[in-house]
């Protein structure tokens, strides 16, 4: 069950070997709570989207500052108005051939 | 041109302005050492890779300019480890270039493979597996960019041998990776700190190894003086303000003196500046100047409400910080506050007496200051004989304290002492050590040997973990153990083994003229200091509890 206390942050990162890494080293290092992850390619191969389901709660804040600081990070945002039930539905999407 | 991945990387580091670096070779950095072998760079061999991490950090600590250090790959690697987690937690710029086994075999648990990536990276600011030769002409560069902008920290570059040894056709260089300034907009947060400060009538200014980094300690005295505000350096800023200036109150914290704690505690304004509220400074957060609005400026916002939150963040360098600081304060004298501030410290003299015994630590670190000139640099190990330099040495010019703040690494300070007196050959440099720390790497005295530096170990021994044994005394109901070592070397026969000049106050009368010797002709010297097993290092605030609970002397 996702919770309704939760929250997606979206990132944009080069795309290389190591990044989710750098990313999943980070949550775990700050003892920080990361419930979900979606990742992928965007433009050309680049670069990739990714997509962290985390807790809405008072280490948000550093959350967001620490993953800033990450080299391979581009850009990151908290996203409010995205529905994350994605995450509880992957299945879906998913589908045998 | 063409060139191996090795020759490039030693080049580039050459065009970086590297001179000398440390490390020692092994199977998977031969080809680095074999175009080390045609370059102007002086590589300095050790004897343990984490000395070599901790000479580069001796250089740049000392220097404030990034440092280089090599490793091959597996144990070499882990070796580097320790150091590069000290540098991290220092914000020492340093970037560690480590050979790893070739790509093919990379994942097949090849002969000395480790993944060196992956370690690195919670204890790196930016780590780099190399994956192709031409990555090596953004990533060089991009690494000493990372090591110094912004808040300085360590660099690792994993550097394949097959990567190492390809050659490669190309045209130009790459332009050296230069510090970048970082600029932010602050002049809403300065002008509201100047409110703030007007409107304050017990103002304290709380300044960490930022201070240092930025090099902003002249910047910082007028400021202090300019507006009459006392000033408390933590354990990395001792020395940005003299220890004698009548607005110094001495490091605070853990091991800060009473009266610096009481007057925190009594602030009605607290300036943080280049500081992270690291716990042994603040003691239990919540009772960390509960009656101050405090202002908190660094150049790494994510320091912002990390441990507390606080009423203003000022953003950027503290140097420009500082300055547009000094520039918009007014003169102010705050007669009442320097008054009870002065009255706070004569109530709570630090030390109350300076002991009889001459070879008492507090007498041993006065005595070394009145022999060496002030612009010396002192290291430490990490234990008692840390927090007794920290409190008693009087410090008064920023880099001439090189301490393992952080990670609190014991073995730091001998390599350390090192890396300083190459980056220094005019200044004699001091290892304050203790019996537990120094034999945690004191192989390093063989590579002293090798260039007869002018470094002075000065070893206080108790025979113990005195830290440990002291909060065994003090928290576990004298349940000590493992505290105590069972048999203690003779370590003047072990520094004369190493062909370096020794002595042992254990068997001298003239105390002064020993420590005058030792320091003042030209190479390296070990000073034994034999001393009290249950010597406590006072005023202590118990772990956990808040700064105004402290244990006096």
């Amino acid at each position: 069950m996702i919770k309704q206390t939760s929250t997606v942050i979206e990132l944009t990162v080069y795309n290389h070997a190591g990044v989710m890494s750098h990313i999943t080293g980070l949550f775990s290092r700050r003892g920080f709570n990361l419930e979900g992850i979606l990742c992928g390619q965007i433009d050309d191969g680049s670069k990739s989207r990714m997509y962290l389901l985390v807790n809405k709660d008072e280490t948000l804040d550093q959350i967001v500052k620490q993953v800033s600081k990450l080299h391979d990070v581009i850009s990151v945002s908290v996203r409010e108005d995205y529905d994350h039930s994605i995450f509880n539905r992957l299945h879906e999407f998913i589908i045998q051939k | 041109m063409n060139l191996t991945g090795a020759e490039i990387i030693v080049q580039l580091l050459e065009r970086q302005g590297i001179s000398i670096l440390a490390g020692i070779p092994g199977g998977a950095n031969l080809p680095l050492y074999n175009a080390l072998h045609k370059s102007k760079i002086h590589h300095v061999l050790t004897r343990h890779e984490q000395a070599a991490g901790f000479i580069a950090q001796g250089m740049a600590r000392s220097s404030g300019t990034t440092a280089v250090c090599f490793a091959t790959s597996g144990p070499g690697a882990t070796n580097l480890l320790t150091a590069i987690a000290d540098a991290k937690l220092d914000s020492v710029p340093v970037v560690a270039i480590t050979g790893q086994v070739p790509s093919q075999l990379i994942g097949t648990d090849a002969f000395q493979e480790i993944d060196t990536y992956g370690m690195t990276i919670p204890i790196t600011k930016h780590n780099f597996l190399v994956r192709s030769v031409e990555e090596l002409f953004t990533v060089i560069p991009e690494a000493f960019r990372i090591a110094a902008s912004g808040r300085p920290g360590p660099v690792l570059i994993d550097v394949p041998k097959d990567i190492q040894s390809q050659r490669y056709e190309f045209s130009e260089w790459p332009e050296p990776g230069k510090t970048i300034e970082i600029k932010i907009d602050n002049s809403k947060e300065i002008d509201k700190a100047i409110d703030m400060l007007t409107q304050s009538k017990k103002p304290v200014l709380y300044v960490g190894g930022g201070i240092i980094h930025s090099n902003a300690s002249e910047e910082l005295l007028a400021f202090a003086h300019k507006n009459s505000i006392p000033v408390t350096p933590t354990l990395m800023a001792l020395g940005a303000i003299p220890y004698d200036d009548p607005l110094c109150l001495g490091m605070l914290g853990m091991h800060g003196s009473q009266s610096t704690n009481i007057i925190l505690n009594e602030a009605d304004l607290v300036l943080a500046l280049g500081v992270r509220f690291d716990d042994r400074a603040t003691g239990k957060v919540s009772g960390f100047c509960p009656n101050a609005t405090i202002i908190h400026a660094d150049i790494d916002s994510s320091e912002f409400d990390k441990i507390k939150k606080v009423d203003l963040c000022i953003g950027g360098n503290i140097k420009e910080i500082l300055t547009k600081l000094l520039e918009k304060a007014t003169r102010n004298e705050r007669r009442d506050w320097i008054n009870t501030v002065s009255a706070y410290k004569k109530q709570y003299p630090f030390p109350k007496t300076f002991p009889k015994d001459l070879l008492h630590p507090f007498n041993i670190i006065r005595t070394v200051d009145s022999v060496i000139a002030p612009d010396s640099i002192i290291t430490t190990d990490v234990g008692q004989h840390q927090m007794w330099v920290a409190q008693y040495y009087p410090f008064k010019k920023p880099r001439t304290l090189l301490t393992s703040g952080g990670l609190g690494t014991m073995g730091f300070g001998l390599p350390t002492a090192l890396g300083a007196a190459f980056a220094n050959p005019s200044k004699r440099i001091v290892c304050f050590s203790g019996d537990g720390s120094i034999l945690m790497n004191i192989q390093e005295l063989a590579t002293l040997a090798d260039y007869n530096l002018d470094v002075t170990v000065v070893l206080f021994n108790n025979g113990h973990l005195g830290l440990v044994r002291q909060q065994q005394e003090l928290f576990y109901t004298r349940n000590y153990i493992a505290s105590k070592f069972i048999t203690n070397p003779d370590f003047k026969t072990i520094a004369n083994g190493f062909g370096i000049r020794s002595f042992d106050l254990a068997h001298e009368t003239d105390v002064r003229d020993v420590l005058s010797r030792a320091l003042t002709e030209k190479g390296p010297s070990f000073v034994n200091v034999p001393i009290a097993p249950d010597l406590n290092v006072l005023p202590m605030v118990p772990p956990g509890g808040s700064n105004t609970e402290s244990i006096g002397e």
